[in-house]
């Protein structure tokens, strides 16, 4: 079931083209990555769905309603970049107010607090908060009223690597509930498991929408592959495989997806002069970079 | 509802940032004062004591009441879109009026609170030096409500600056220009109208009008009795009364409704 369809929309301030022609449609229980560089247009992006900035042109539905409309933002949780409370409050304070905003039972929001792991800190005002902690409150309040849509801007900057982690796993649980999830990110790494479909946006224009396997694909980008033997052998097996001997004992190697099992099965035939083996994918990041530059450039 | 889900947290705020504790103290204090010293000139002779004190605070309040209206609320908008907390107030489900309509009644509910405590020591004041017996209770009542009416128009003109200027900064300039101008140089400029006029046709027909388009001059004429105590308290006074309670009166209540309508149009049009 779409949840949000994005058909062909722009966005322009005068000369300045934020969006661009931009069509994404969001499923039940997926969850899609946001990617660009700051100014690519994603957070404009956003701010249209959830009705804070008009289109220009093109056409916006969430659940089949306008954006900005009280159902459409009723079905909506939104995170936003460097989320921000009135310094004055508790976080338990903050919460219940948006849980009556929303019509959620106060208890509702306490579970969140619990969710979220802000219990401890649900008594002391806002002010005294680390940006972590802003930033799970931030989250608590887009979980209110399990969203049938939720809107993540930059969800896990100012969060610990373990807290991170945590995140995703709320996520997981939302998506499982039918929650459609778009987040956008800069830490790219960590959206690799952690997500249905990449979409990439640059300078307005949506580059990429797929899956990060088919994306990989489409992108034909190498294969690293290093091989570890010894000093004392090294070179004999860079010369049999023919690729580029690093760090004294180890050789590295570049191929297309098609051509790596073979070079595996030439790898194995070498015995004992390998001692280890690794296999890397292009990294999201190399990936990134592909469809934002390559793809723009080729424009 | 969203509205007094608005108005119960912007409550709390209010009473963490001292708001509340300010403004009553401010009232409290000088109400205190006026009605202590006030009667001091009349001593025990026919004038109601009470009267003396509630015509001391009208010609207060007249600076007062405005200048807390307007610091209520001159951050109320730009300093939300600043902070960044706008922005996520307005993807819940609900409108900009209902916004506006929350923060104005916890701030009118902050005024309303420090009029009240200010004007119930005056009354208390009073009775405890002249005695309960004939004491006239109206001016009081009357002062009460206009003093809503009054802070009322000028919360209303602070959200529609706030909303206007976009920057806490800016905003808080401009309310102080707003409020110099509507409380002093606004009867200074007709003060100076007047005497260049030397009782001709602006005197006669047009003054009054423009005297009582002021919701402060306004405020003004109708807690001000129309004998000697307002000829002593405000120059404009007797000529003022020209006009009659019901413009006075008409004044005080179309300023609230129409600031409010102007803050809403504004509020409506920023993007936050």
């Amino acid at each position: 079931m779409t949840v949000l369809g994005i058909e062909n929309v722009s966005k322009s301030y005068g000369e300045v083209h934020s969006v661009q022609g931009v069509s994404l449609n969001l499923n039940a229980g997926e969850r899609v990555a946001l990617l660009g560089h700051n100014g690519a247009g994603k957070t404009t992006l956003m701010r249209m769905v959830l009705g804070l900035t008009p289109l220009t042109s093109g056409q916006i539905q969430v659940l089949g309603m306008p954006p900005g409309s009280r159902k459409a933002r009723t079905a909506i949780g939104f995170l936003p970049e460097s989320v921000a409370f009135h310094g004055a409050l508790t976080g338990r304070e903050q919460l219940h107010h948006f849980a009556r905003l929303k019509g959620v039972k106060r208890s509702v929001a306490d579970d969140l607090l619990e969710r979220v792991g802000l219990t401890h800190a649900m008594h002391r005002k806002i002010r005294t908060y680390s940006k972590g902690m802003r930033q799970r409150i931030g989250l608590a309040q887009a979980l209110l009223g399990q969203p049938r849509l939720a809107l993540l801007d930059e969800p896990t900057s100012g969060l610990d690597p373990i807290s991170r982690h945590e995140f995703y796993d709320i996520v997981d649980d939302l998506a499982k509930g039918g929650t459609a999830v778009l987040l956008s990110s800069h830490a790219l790494t960590e959206l690799e498991s952690r997500t249905d479909r990449i979409a990439i946006m640059s300078k307005g224009h949506l580059l990429a929408n797929d899956s990060l396997s088919n994306l990989r694909e489409a992108a034909r980008l190498p294969i690293q592959v290093r091989v570890k033997a010894t000093p004392e052998t090294a070179d004999s097996v860079a010369a049999q495989l023919g690729g580029t001997r690093i760090n004294g004992a180890s050789v590295s190697l570049e191929v297309q997806q098609e051509a790596k099992v073979s070079l595996l099965g030439q790898i194995t035939g070498l015995g004992d002069l390998v001692k280890d083996i690794d296999v890397t994918p292009a990294s999201l990041e190399e990936l990134y970079r592909h469809y934002s530059v390559a793809k723009q450039e080729g424009k | 509802m969203p509205t007094i889900a608005i108005a119960r947290m912007e409550l709390l705020i209010a009473r963490r940032n001292m708001w509340v504790f300010t403004s009553l103290i401010l009232m409290g204090l000088f109400s205190s004062v006026l009605t202590l010293a006030g009667g001091a000139p009349t001593g025990t002779l026919g004038v109601d004591p009470l009267l003396i004190a509630t015509t001391s605070i009208t010609t207060l309040s007249v600076y007062l009441i405005p200048l807390i209206g307007l610091l209520l609320s001159f951050d109320a908008i730009a300093g939300e879109a600043e902070r960044g907390t706008l922005a996520l107030s307005l993807t819940y489900p609900l409108s900009r009026g209902e916004i506006l309509l929350g923060k104005f009644l916890a701030h009118l509910m902050v005024l309303g609170f420090a009029v009240a405590v200010g004007l119930a020591l005056t009354a208390g004041l009073t009775i405890w030096k002249y005695g309960s017996a004939d004491l006239n209770y109206w001016p009081l009542l009357k002062l009460f409500a206009t003093s809503l009416a009054l802070g009322a128009a000028f919360l209303g003109i602070g959200y529609t600056i706030s909303a206007l200027a976009k920057q806490t900064g800016v905003a808080s300039g401009i309310v102080i220009i707003v409020w110099l101008i509507c409380v002093v140089l606004y009867d200074l400029g007709l003060l100076g109208a007047l005497v260049a006029d030397g009782g001709g046709t602006f005197t006669k027909v047009i003054f009054p009008w423009l005297l009582v388009a002021n919701p402060a001059d306004a405020f003004r004429l109708i807690n001000m009795p129309a004998d000697t105590v307002s000829t002593l308290a405000s120059g404009l006074g007797a000529a003022g009364q020209a006009s009659g309670f019901g413009p006075q009166l008409a004044s005080l209540l179309l300023w609230p409704v129409l600031a409010l309508t102007l803050a809403w149009a504004a509020f409506r049009r920023v993007e936050p």
